[in-house]
């Protein structure tokens, strides 16, 4: 197995699609045991890969999940907070429904997950956690409200929630991707998409590896001295 | 249903305990403090046990709880105060 990953027993949320699923045949790829929920089947096959359909926001599924999780494992050694749901649309066009789903998702799925798995990590007192924040929040991207206050904060719960359990062994981060190519960026139009780049130091969009390089990177072992850190792509700042 | 959840509360007290080795966890009944005013656990210890208590109860009674309370780190007001105030909040977290 790589040596940047000796974590064996891994918990991806939003694996149904887009960064999430890379990230689970990533990790498949190097050994991983991966454990993944989306609220769809599961669109990867793998005997190390184990899929449960449930919504990131729904607290008794979530809870019964890690329950489970940790009755087949015995332990979670990494968490990848990656679920998440992007919208588009100016304040004053934007559905209350709209808002209560994004920030369902996107904050409220996080904070389960990070406070479910870290019940379970406290007991071996060792953990890795990766919140997903966006460069939506500090770019403050017109349009982007109610996504990018969803992930603003992620980017609080992961500094307090770094503080609460480093006396676990339990590192909490957050990785600040860049657009990607998925299907959330699809419905971007051309224009747009240009300007968005031309606010980051390097300006292309993102590739898988460079998500996956920083995932490897904030959960490797050694990385035990990192924790609170809400580390961009792109050069973004 | 009382007593057992007493039992589950009691024996994770113990456990806990061996890591942290307080002397009023020696020997825990329904009367020893748990959290805040002379409560035997700092917030750290207190979140092991919640976890551990919360596996105990889906074990003996298959229910889910989660012991998450607005008034958890409430010196004056939590749950948490004694074995005897726990075992109440959990019944009725498990008869909600």
């Amino acid at each position: 197995m790589d040596k940047t990953v000796k974590n064996e027993i891994m918990l991806i949320t939003g694996t149904r699609k887009g960064i999430g699923k890379y990230l689970a045949e990533y990790y498949l790829d190097k050994g991983v045991t991966v454990i993944g929920c989306s609220r769809g089947e599961s669109s990867i096959d793998n005997d190390k890969y184990r899929h449960f359909i449930l919504d990131v926001s729904d607290e008794k599924a979530v809870i019964s999940m890690v329950r489970d999780v940790k009755k087949e494992f015995g332990r979670i050694d990494v968490l990848l907070n990656n679920a998440g749901a992007a919208s588009m649309n100016h304040i004053l066009l934007t559905p209350y429904k709209t808002i209560k789903e994004t920030t369902e998702t996107n904050y409220f799925g996080t904070f389960l997950f990070l406070r479910e798995v870290s019940k379970v990590m406290l007991k071996k007192k060792y953990g890795r956690i990766v919140n997903f924040a966006s460069i939506a929040t500090p770019l403050k991207w017109e349009g982007e409200a109610a996504y990018a206050a969803s992930k603003a904060a992620v980017e609080n719960l992961t500094k307090i929630a770094a503080k609460e359990v480093a006396e676990y062994g339990i590192t909490v981060n957050a990785l600040g991707s860049t657009p990607v190519w998925t299907d959330m960026i699809n419905r971007v139009p051309k224009e747009k998409l240009d300007g968005i780049l031309s606010q980051q130091a390097i300006k292309r969009l993102g590739e898988m590896k460079d998500v996956s390089h920083l995932c490897d990177f904030l959960i490797d072992e050694e990385s035990n001295f990192i924790t609170g850190q809400v580390i961009f792509l792109g050069g973004v700042s | 249903m009382k007593n057992q959840i007493e039992a589950i509360i009691i024996e994770a007290l113990q456990d806990l305990n061996d890591d942290i080795e307080s002397e009023s966890l020696e020997n825990p009944n329904k009367d020893t403090k748990i959290f805040g005013e002379d409560g035997a656990l700092d917030s750290l210890a207190l979140v092991s046990l919640i976890s551990d208590l919360e596996e105990g109860i889906h074990d003996h009674f298959d229910k889910d709880v989660t012991l998450a309370d607005e008034k958890a780190m409430s010196q004056r007001r939590s749950p948490f105060g004694s074995v005897e105030t726990l075992t109440e909040y959990i019944e009725i977290l498990i008869n909600g």
